[in-house]
Order: structure tokens, then sequence, then C-alpha cells
């Protein structure tokens, strides 16, 4: 439930102005709520930016959703896969 | 550390699906049948200058709460839909995770928050200048919560009302 949570807040914080990226960990989650904009990760759940006490892979996960922020020619409902695979 | 999205829309095919496999049979079959909230119209605010000049502030659903702090409510039927508010300068180390789901592995965001509340990345992302700033509070929530109508008409509401005074610009939002 933890994944329509964020969604349902995100789309809150958007309404009132903010720009919001939300991680998601169940695709079908975020393809059922719609949320802004979502990242979704290929981690199992409890472990939504990886893996813990690892820096660089958490970071690498906060920098692929805040891509999604930048890029102007995006649009809702926005839904991008982190790599199964990564450094 | 760039690399390439694979940017998909709600059409997507399942080839990504997110793994139901570690759930109970129990949790499946809830999960299958559940009546998910659709966002309509999807609301969108773009940014509006670059990340660089914007204040972000976090949002977790693993229900950490700050020592001292009321934590959530297990007992509530549909789910405790308050939030605490966390300060900026906590040390992550200092909260206690109280989120009630036995349907995930707590074992991870016990030995480091940061794997569901990045606070020590988001200073880090400060530190470097990818953000201008972090907020001076962030917010949590228990994710579990399977009636969200108080969720959406009061403190979901309540929660964007305090980050517009903070006037925050971006908001990362984690599940657990």
């Amino acid at each position: 439930m933890c994944n329509q949570t964020v969604c349902l807040v995100a789309a809150e914080l958007e309404r009132h102005g903010i720009s919001t990226v939300v991680i998601q960990l169940l695709r079908k989650v975020a393809e059922c709520v719609g949320p802004p904009r979502a990242l979704f990760v290929p981690f199992k759940h409890g472990y939504p930016l990886s893996a813990p006490n690892e820096p660089r892979r958490q970071h690498a996960v906060i920098e692929a959703a805040l891509k999604l922020l930048e890029d102007p020619a995006l649009t809702p409902p926005l839904l991008a896969d982190f790599p199964a695979s990564f450094p | 550390m760039t690399w390439e999205l694979e940017i998909c829309r709600n059409s997507c095919n399942a080839r990504l699906m997110g793994d139901l496999s570690e759930f109970s049979l129990t949790v499946k079959l809830f999960l299958k049948a559940y009546r998910w909230r659709k966002i309509d119209p999807i609301p969108w605010a773009a940014l509006k200058k670059p990340l660089s000049e914007c204040r972000l502030a976090l949002v977790s659903t693993a229900a950490f709460v700050m020592p001292g702090q009321e934590p959530f409510d297990e007992s509530i039927r549909g789910g405790d839909f308050s939030f605490r508010e966390i300060p900026g300068d906590t040390d992550v180390r200092q909260l206690i995770e109280s989120h009630r789901s036995e349907s995930f592995d707590h074992a991870g965001i016990q030995q480091d928050p940061n794997l569901a509340f990045p606070l020590d990345r988001a200073r880090e992302l400060a530190e470097r200048g990818r953000i201008r700033s972090l907020n001076l509070r962030h917010l949590t929530f228990m994710g579990s919560i399977t009636a969200p109508g108080g969720l959406i008409q009061q403190t979901a509401p309540a929660a964007a009302q305090l980050l517009v005074e903070d006037t925050v610009d971006v908001a990362l939002l984690v599940p657990v």
C-alpha cells in the first residue's frame, strides 16, 4: 500500500504547485494509480533505493528520479524504469 | 552516473511488472482484489527553475518517527493516515521505524534508514550543488493505508500546505 500512498501524496503536492517524483516498487500500482512522475525500481519491498549502506547505489536511483523532474519534454502520467542491472 | 531510462506509458506490457512472489498468498489475493485509487485528472507541476536553484523535501512512507514522537497507530482500521515532521538536521540513525506491515523485510531500513528516507543522500546533493537546499523539515507516513479517504481529504492537503509554507520546490517520495 506504500506505493499507492506516495502516489496520492504526490498528487496533492502537485496540486499545490510542488514538482514531485515518486519511487515505485510495484509497476502495476503505478499503472493503476497514475502518479504524475514515477520511477519504477526492480528491487524487493523494503529496499526502494537498492541496498543499505550503499550511498553510491542510493544516489544512482535518486539521480534517475531527479532526471525525470528536469526533462521539459515529458508529460504525465510518466513512468520510467530504472535499469535492472547497473554498476 | 547516468543510465538510459525507459519511459513507458500506462499501456506498458507486464515485462517488468513488480514481483509479487515475495508476498504471502493472503497479501497476493488482497492486492489482486483491491480497488486502487486512480488519480484523475493527473496534476502536473512542471519544474519552474533548475534543480540547482530548488529546495527539496523528502516524503517517506516507512513510518519513521523521532524519539519522543507518537508512534504510528497500528490498530486503526484502514490505516493510520497521520504524518510526522522530521527536522532536517536529524541524524537518521536516531529514527525509529514503526511500520506495521509484515509483508516486507524490515532489516534493510533498520540498518540504514537512508534506504527509504535518504536524508544523508539529500544533504550530499545540497553539498555538491545538485539542489540549492534541503527543507528544514521532511515528512513520514506509515504507508499501509488501505482506506485512503482521510489521507486524500485531510492529511495529504495538510502536508502539502506545510511544504508550500516552507517554499519547497520539489519533493522526492519514497515508499517501502
